[in-house]
């Protein structure tokens, strides 16, 4: 399968060194770090005031991504990467990394994200912890998350990007176990953090890698030398970072743990697994186009992974009855949609941010809308007991609304731009992966809408002594804001800006026509798409829900409720088969080397035992020793050089 | 015959001069002062003369001159009998640095409950009524203090010694002071008597040794001085049976001093009869003065000739290696054990001597043998003195328990000291994140880089036999459950406190930040030859 066009120009980072506002680059970093410090150090002096802190350190490092952004836009396209050299981290030998940051068109969009979105998130959990004892430590856990995923972003090479790759691992652990006296949460956490290592181990080999490669793991270095090293070892490179990739973005076939992870709080699953973390990966791929540009084995692996994952996490979104995870679902099939545009290459990787960030955008805000529904709902998450929520929470209702018609690509929404734009490549890429991705379209579209229609429509089926009530406006401005982004973040891509503001990180090219003209191929996808919701409008706007999800169902819906079986997978192919080589190599341990071992042990303390018969206390002897010692050394010498 | 008066380099010989200045000034307070007052006096004499000194020895370090040839810098004092140059002032410092923390374990006094751990009145014989009575008097023997002090100039002479007469005279000051305070414990006073009187008669027979290898030396040579033996041996001069035999008899005095198979047999009765702040002091001290003359010796001296004595260097580290592990396995007191582990430490370093001298032999940015010998000695004297204090904390009622079963579960019982106990061991194991680790990978590769490989495999092999009975001791300590009575940590002055956690913090710090104290000697560079 050939899906490349001839491969492009890769530019090459070349950053210039810091000045003016940008030499504050690093407090965007430092100030939630502060925070994260000063809350979990600070221990219960700062129960009182810590919410605050940590929303204004969130606070402080958008207001200076915003100013650096703004400066940025000022300079011309030559001049718009960026590098501050903080300190030598580590000088081992041959290795050498600096603490080095670099702010580019691409950084700038992900700060603004983690920084925009995280405030908001911040904000909103004032108000959705306010009652638990432990919201201190809650805001100290999501600065540091906050801190670790700028470090991500901003770092200039990959050492650091791994830095700040694990911090962010780190915190979602904590913030999925949040509610650590609850099992489910505590196995969530271990689940995702397990999951996390296989793909984190593919990171640190790519590092390694990298620089027995290149002698380097600096962008700069990389991206000026990545064209003079072999297909194959970029191939390899591409895969390792792919695998790191499906880690973190819970990408097939490491996918399972992201729909367990909504144990964690509802601001941490708007904010880390649906908005910014898992799109990590993401990120990775385009950051390191000039890796995969040169790899099309790797990119089309890519492609692959992603196009399976875009219908694998829609199937499951359709089969769920937990809001939560029927929007984790939908997550993952989102970033399947983005990891398909970055695997496409040089003309996928813009819309593939852009993608990135309405869907950052509007999912946090439906997240952030379930999370108010559940409060008003007695913390309950299984739809089949709400239903007509939408006149006790009207605001709530509306801005959902608005992120529901954002993700099923309601012409003239967010989503709607961003979707069309990387079907639209697909499908001049490669016909069959176009029309998955148009298939996933059309699933989008069902599973959304009955997540709509079981939530807000049909009727009331919550319990007596639910009384659902609108949440207090510190949690509902947050999602006013970001409904007003889903709806608006089109315009990124008016005059083709977004893709202009990326070319001087990822590369320019012609553009193709596509098989079929633009309009007509918006015009199928907003077909199937209706298509999608009309079939939800009729199987469950039309039918009457069941408190109790029905059994008597097709395999299919048995299969997308088990996760299709990933759990199921995971332990056929790598949790049993591992067992029994641990219990393998555990008899051979207790029989083999243990037994090399005691035997040696037990001769060496018996040579010992011998020996110390020498060691008898008569200084006669010892003088005795010594002048045998005398005669030793003597005769050696003179028999070696005289000899 | 003329007498030449000898030119004194007052400013560079000041460290010592000091040391020397602060012993004979507490001989005179020992005469004059009443017996209340003096232990605080003395005290007082000896921190400040080291203290002095090495704020001294620091400046000394500031101020050597680069030689001409480049790698070496400082210069040759009193008349070219003693060397200033990098190494000496770096070990200068060592010794000074664990002489204060000797001091301050000497000083303690909270453990024996307001006595120090010194015999009360070491005429007095065991079991008498005399003793009896000088202990309810309280007496205690303060002349320990200009002891340690004469024993410190003697070790900052050994190293600084550029003609074999003088590291001679070194030799003998620095050991006869710790014959005596061998022989000065308040308790298990018989046991403490035994050891000075082996250690002093093992060491006069050793002494006799090397000065016959000085006679055949200079029999060899006709000189005394280092370099002009260095000259001798590279052209080749005179007989060699003289230089191979005389070379031989003073490795063994020096080999006797650094506790290196087959001249080790005194060391375990020594260091577990002489009163642990002494074994503390000396097992350091010592080793790092006698280290340094060995390395000024064999490299200075005999460097032109290398080949002549590595072979037979070979087969000492790699017998004192095997010997002290094997040895350290079958011990069952603490004290003793260190002793062993101590002589297997001995092995590790002559291994670092066997490594490669000249920069053409390694690689961009090693160490050279020399300077890796250098760390190595400060990592080990760190968890040496370290341990020793820990030790001195670690009693029952009859004063320190040093038998293995009284220390069974003392890591829940007072896990702070336990703890630094066994992070000392683990140092001294070699482990990663302590200073031991870096000290043992410095030694090791020098040695792989002068091709001793079957040297560094057997060091590796020791060194993992040696893990068994550290990790061993720790597992006592933290989990096995104690039978019958049991020792506890006695609370301890800031005195033996402060040794302890400076040690610890020294050890932490050498271990996750080695590269200051590398760079320092680096910086130390070369022997002037």
């Amino acid at each position: 399968m050939h899906l490349l066009t001839e491969s492009a120009h890769v530019p090459v980072v070349d950053p210039s060194s810091a000045d003016g506002i940008f030499s504050l680059m690093w407090l965007v970093i430092a100030l939630p770090l502060a925070g994260a410090a000063v809350l979990l150090l600070g221990g219960r002096l700062t129960d009182r005031w810590g919410h605050l802190l940590g929303t204004a350190t969130a606070a402080g490092s958008f207001v200076v991504s915003l100013l650096m952004f703004l400066s940025l836009m000022d300079r011309d396209e030559g001049s718009r990467q960026i590098s501050q050299h903080l300190y030598q981290w580590i000088h081992v030998g041959d290795l050498e990394v600096g603490m080095d940051l670099l702010y580019d068109p691409l950084s700038a969009l992900f700060l603004l994200l983690i920084t925009g979105v995280g405030t908001l998130i911040h904000v909103y959990s004032i108000g959705y912890m306010a009652h638990d004892p432990r919201r201190r430590r809650f805001f100290g856990y999501l600065n540091l998350f906050v801190a670790a995923m700028l470090m991500l972003v901003m770092s200039e090479n990959y050492v650091g990007l791994f830095l700040g790759w694990e911090g962010v691992g780190l915190a979602s652990y904590l913030l999925i176990g949040f509610w650590q006296h609850k099992p489910t949460a505590a196995a969530a956490a271990k689940k995702a953090f397990v999951m996390n290592r296989v793909g984190d181990m593919g990171m640190a080999l790519a590092i390694f890698l990298f620089f027995v490669t290149f002698g380097t793991t600096s962008f700069s270095g990389i991206s000026a030398a990545s064209s003079g090293a072999s297909e194959a070892t970029l191939n390899a490179l591409g895969l390792l970072l792919l695998l790191g990739a499906c880690g973190k973005s819970a990408q097939v076939p490491l996918q399972a743990w992201l729909l367990d992870a909504m144990e964690g709080p509802t601001p941490v699953s708007a904010l880390i697994h649906a908005a910014t973390m898992v799109t990590a990966g993401v990120y990775l791929i385009v950051r390191s186009n000039f890796v995969f540009e040169l790899a099309p084995a790797a990119q089309t692996v890519v492609v692959i992974v992603a196009t399976v994952t875009l219908l694998w996490g829609a199937v499951l979104g359709c089969a769920k009855d937990d809001i939560k995870k029927a929007l984790a679902g939908s997550t993952m099939s989102q970033i399947g949609y983005m990891m398909l545009a970055a695997g496409l290459g040089t003309p996928g990787y813009a819309f593939a941010i852009f993608h990135l960030l309405t869907h950052g955008f509007f999912k946090a805000n439906m997240f952030l809308g379930a999370g108010s529904v559940m409060h008003g709902m007695n913390d309950d998450v299984d739809m089949r007991r709400y239903g007509a929520v939408r006149h006790a929470m009207p605001i709530t209702f509306l801005t959902f609304a608005m992120g529901y018609l954002a993700i099923i690509g309601f012409p003239g929404f967010s989503g709607f731009w961003s979707k069309d734009k990387i079907i639209e490549v697909a499908l001049t890429e490669n016909l069959l992966v176009g029309l998955a991705a148009l298939l996933g379209a059309g699933i989008t579209g069902f599973y959304m809408t009955r997540l709509m229609l079981m939530t807000f429509f049909t009727n009331k089926r919550w319990k007596e002594d639910v009384h659902p009530h609108e949440s207090p406006s510190v949690m509902t401005v947050p999602l006013i804001v970001l409904a007003a982004l889903s709806v608006l973040a089109g315009v990124l891509l008016l005059g083709d800006w977004i893709v202009e503001w990326l070319t001087p990180v990822v590369g320019h090219v012609e553009h193709e026509e596509p098989p079929l003209p633009a309009l007509a191929i918006t015009g199928i996808v907003v077909v199937v798409v209706a298509l999608g919701v009309a079939a939800a409008w009729f199987l469950v706007a039309r039918r009457e829900i069941a408190l109790t999800p029905p059994e008597d169902v097709s395999f299919a819906t048995r299969a997308a409720r088990a996760d299709l079986y990933g759990d199921a997978i995971n332990e056929g192919l790598v949790v049993s088969p591992g067992r029994h080589l641990v219990s393998g190599l555990l008899t051979f341990d207790r029989h083999g080397a243990d037994g090399v071992f005691t035997g040696g042990a037990s001769a060496v303390s018996g040579i010992g035992g011998q020996l110390r018969k020498v060691q008898n206390g008569f200084v006669r002897s010892y003088a005795l020793s010594l002048l045998a010692g005398v005669l030793i050394v003597v005769l050696a010498l003179l028999a070696v050089n005289l000899g | 015959m003329e007498f030449v008066k000898p030119t004194l380099q007052y400013f560079e010989l000041a460290p010592m001069l000091i040391v020397f200045g602060a012993a004979c000034l507490g001989v005179v307070v020992e005469g004059f002062l009443p017996r209340a007052r003096r232990h605080v006096v003395q005290v007082v004499v000896a921190g400040l003369g080291l203290l002095a000194a090495l704020g001294f020895t620091i400046w000394v370090a500031t101020d050597l001159t680069s030689r001409a040839s480049g790698a070496a810098r400082g210069r040759l004092a009193a008349s070219g009998t003693l060397v200033i140059d990098g190494p000496t002032v770096y070990l200068w410092g060592l010794v000074l640095v664990f002489a204060a923390a000797g001091v301050a374990l000497f000083a303690e006094r909270r453990l024996e409950g307001g006595v120090s751990a010194f015999a009360g009145q070491a005429a007095a014989l065991p079991g008498t009524e005399a003793e009896r009575q000088a202990s309810t008097r309280g007496l205690d023997h303060t002349e320990v203090y200009p002891l340690l002090m004469f024993a410190v100039g003697g070790m900052m002479l050994f190293p600084a010694a550029n003609d074999l007469l003088t590291m001679f005279v070194a030799l003998e000051v620095l050991s006869l002071p710790l014959y005596l305070l061998c022989g000065l414990a308040r308790r298990r006073r018989l046991l403490s008597q035994e050891a000075a009187l082996k250690y002093f008669l093992l060491g006069a027979f050793s002494s006799g040794f090397f000065l016959y290898g000085v006679a055949l030396i200079y029999g060899f040579a006709g000189s005394m001085q280092l370099a002009e033996i260095n000259e001798a041996v590279r052209n080749d001069v005179g007989n060699e049976s003289l230089l191979l035999i005389g070379m031989g008899m003073l490795a063994v005095g020096l080999l006797f001093k650094v506790g290196a198979v087959p001249f080790h047999a005194w060391t375990p009765d020594v260091y577990q009869g002489a009163p642990t702040a002494v074994t503390a002091f000396m097992a350091a001290c010592t080793k790092v003065a006698a280290f340094g003359a060995l390395l000024r010796l064999f490299y200075v001296g005999f460097g032109s000739d290398r080949w002549t004595w590595q072979p037979m260097m070979w087969v000492i580290a790699i017998l004192t290696m095997l010997v002290g592990a094997v040895l350290a396995i079958v011990q069952t007191d603490v004290k003793r054990m260190l002793a062993y582990s101590a002589i297997s430490h001995t092995g590790f370093l002559l291994t670092g001597v066997l490594g490669a001298q000249a920069s053409g032999e390694l690689a961009d940015g090693q160490v050279t043998s020399l300077q890796a010998v250098l760390f190595y000695l400060t990592t080990y004297g760190f968890a040496t003195v370290g341990a020793f204090a820990v030790v001195t904390l670690v009693r029952d009622s009859g004063g320190e328990a040093t038998t293995f079963p009284r220390w069974a579960g003392l890591g829940r019982r007072s896990p702070w000291v336990a703890g630094a106990f066994a992070f000392f061991l683990l140092s001294m194991a070699g482990i990663p994140l302590t200073a031991g680790f870096v000290g043992k990978w410095a030694v090791f590769t020098v040695a792989m880089s002068a091709g001793a490989w079957p040297v560094v495999a057997v060091a590796i092999v020791a060194s993992i036999v040696a893990v068994y009975f550290y990790i061993r001791h720790i597992r006592l300590m933290f989990f096995s459950e104690p039978e019958g009575e049991v020792a506890a940590v006695t609370s301890a002055s800031p005195l033996t406190t402060v040794t302890v956690a400076v040690c610890a913090v020294a050890t932490l710090v050498l271990g996750v930040v080695p590269g200051p104290v590398l760079d320092l000697v680096t910086n130390a560079g070369d022997f002037i030859r």
